[in-house]
């Protein structure tokens, strides 16, 4: 309403009858200046330590960075990323969902599940599923017919995929409950007035505006991701990292390899922040601080 | 006479040992304006919610246009409605709240063609024709692309207007339509109310604006505790009660 200020308006009030813009001597921050000192006195040192050492053998991180294992290692992490986000959002609302219902035993199911794949590490899970054979041998999904052998259905592959899926089910669980949580009771209420289903003013109300809150905090998951991956290599997976220990287990290269993976995974996480951004600007829309064209009030 | 729209008898209501609702009778004949008045606490909105069955009412019977809400008799048995029964008759009675519960994520024209569309079934382009026509007709020709947030209060209540009309209910019921507004933006609201009883629409409005029920309401009930106090032509209540609860009320808020 009253939020215009013109810094030339009428000079009446307590400054006083100068018109204009102020000119005012500004206050100065010698502090400021020694602490950016100090920054770039440390910043140069180490700067100039890590480009004259030797023994980080930048030659050789040249030489690795596009290696075709490397390459093949970066699809593997990527596959990984994509299908154990992939399971762990829809798990996630899923269990979310579930989490909501007024049926006790179905919310009781959700929240042991989340309280197991929550409390035990993701490591431990990793080498469970691994093995799972072991206390499996035959799946049979409790089914007449069904007669799997586990040691073909899971190799480290899908193990890794099962492990880091359904772990981060039970975190997007809690993502999507506060998600949906922090929509107003109101929209629900309006969309019920208007005769529309439990299912429907889920998927059509609640949902969309939940995603506004469910995105950043989803996006930090996936980004968390990519670098969890890198557990898969602890039962053989030749994704990223394994790909870099299998070439150094050989040449001995171990520093100039990890900085090349270390590499790798800084440009897979800077995709995803940028991608991110646009995510949280098209779930955003209509909530925007301040949107163009309002109208004042 | 015809089937009255509304009728209540010996409605109980109670959130746990609170009894909110101490047997409410009440009837609303077709195109009829009823105002519900009364302090805060004293059971109107909660009786208005109970007519669309977003609360439920634990004795008494109570009737929209013939059939009963929420429940279905059968012999003398009653047996609860599916959600998908109760959600059908929901979506003949239109519902407009004090805090406007616009859908935040969509624009002001999606608000209004959102349950038509996904209800009703109509094609989204005749739901478009339609709502252009309704946002017009409560002076929001040119805000069909704005979100809520982009839109004031009182433009906001008059979407939600729009968006309840889009379903052509047979019944519009309004919880204190105006409280959350700035009061200069009561009476656009208030305009559009008026031009809809107008129409013959028949309307249940909660409401403290005693000019709008003295002008608008073909009939005033004066709640207090639970219980009706008190109800009659606008004049006779507004003007002339009967009840010391209703003079106690009115001298406070008039």
């Amino acid at each position: 309403m009253s939020s215009t200020q013109n810094p030339a308006g009428p000079g009446e009030g307590s400054a006083g009858s100068v018109h204009g813009a102020i000119e005012a001597v500004p206050v100065r921050h010698p502090g400021r200046w020694i602490a950016a000192a100090i920054v770039v006195v440390i910043a140069v040192l180490m700067a100039r330590s890590v480009a004259t050492n030797p023994r980080f053998e930048w030659g050789v991180v040249g030489d690795y960075l596009f290696d075709p294992r490397i390459m093949r290692g970066i699809v593997k992490t990527l596959e990984l990323t994509v299908i154990a986000m992939a399971i762990g959002v829809f798990g996630g609302i899923l269990l979310a969902v579930m989490r909501l219902s007024p049926n006790p035993m179905v919310s009781g199911a959700s929240g042991i599940y989340i309280w197991i794949f929550r409390g035990t590490p993701v490591l431990v899970q990793l080498l469970f599923w691994n093995f799972i054979s072991a206390i499996y041998p035959q799946i049979t999904f409790g089914l007449p017919g069904v007669h799997l052998d586990a040691n073909t259905l899971i190799n480290p592959f899908t193990a890794a995929i099962l492990a880091l899926g359904l772990n981060e089910a039970a975190y997007m669980a809690e993502i999507v409950r506060a998600g949906i949580l922090s929509v107003d009771e109101g929209q629900s209420e309006a969309a019920q007035a208007l005769g529309m289903t439990r299912t429907q003013t889920m998927r059509r109300i609640v949902l969309p505006q939940a995603m506004r809150v469910i995105v950043p905090p989803t996006g930090n998951e996936t980004i968390s991701m990519l670098k969890t991956t890198s557990l898969a290599s602890v039962i053989a997976v030749t994704e990223l990292t394994y790909a870099a220990q299998l070439i150094y287990a050989q040449n001995y290269k171990t520093i100039p390899l990890l900085i090349v993976i270390s590499m790798w995974y800084l440009v897979g996480t800077t995709i995803l922040s940028i991608g991110q951004y646009f995510l949280e600007r098209h779930f955003g829309r209509g909530f925007q601080r301040s949107p163009e064209g309002a109208v004042g009030v | 006479m015809s089937e009255p729209m509304v009728r209540a008898e010996q409605v109980h209501k109670s959130y746990g040992r609170l009894e909110v609702l101490k047997g409410i009778d009440l009837t609303v004949q077709p195109g009829e304006v009823t105002c519900l008045i009364g302090p805060s606490g004293s059971g109107k909105s909660t009786f208005l919610r109970c007519v669309n069955h977003l609360e439920k009412i634990q004795a008494g019977r109570l009737w929209v246009d013939g059939e009963l809400v929420g429940y279905r008799q059968q012999g003398d048995k009653v047996h609860e409605l599916r959600e998908n029964e109760v959600s059908r008759k929901r979506a003949e009675i239109g519902m407009v709240f004090q805090h406007f519960n616009l859908f935040g994520h969509m624009t002001a024209l999606q608000n209004v063609i959102e349950a038509p569309v996904r209800v009703k079934g109509v094609p989204k382009a005749q739901a478009v024709t339609r709502a252009q026509e309704l946002l017009t007709r409560v002076g929001l020709g040119d805000k069909f692309n704005n979100y809520p947030s982009q839109l004031s209060g009182g433009q906001q209540q008059r979407v939600a207007i729009a968006r309840a009309l889009a379903m052509d209910p047979k019944l519009m019921l309004f919880d204190e339509p105006t409280s959350a507004l700035d009061p200069e933006l009561v009476g656009d609201v208030l305009a559009v109310m008026r031009e809809l009883a107008r129409t013959g629409m028949t309307m249940v409005v909660v409401t403290h604006e005693m000019g709008f029920a003295r002008e608008v309401g073909d009939t005033v009930v004066f709640m207090d505790g639970g219980v009706i106090v008190e109800a009659g032509r606008p004049a006779e209540v507004l003007g002339a009660p009967r009840e010391e609860r209703t003079k106690a009320f009115l001298d406070k808020v008039l």
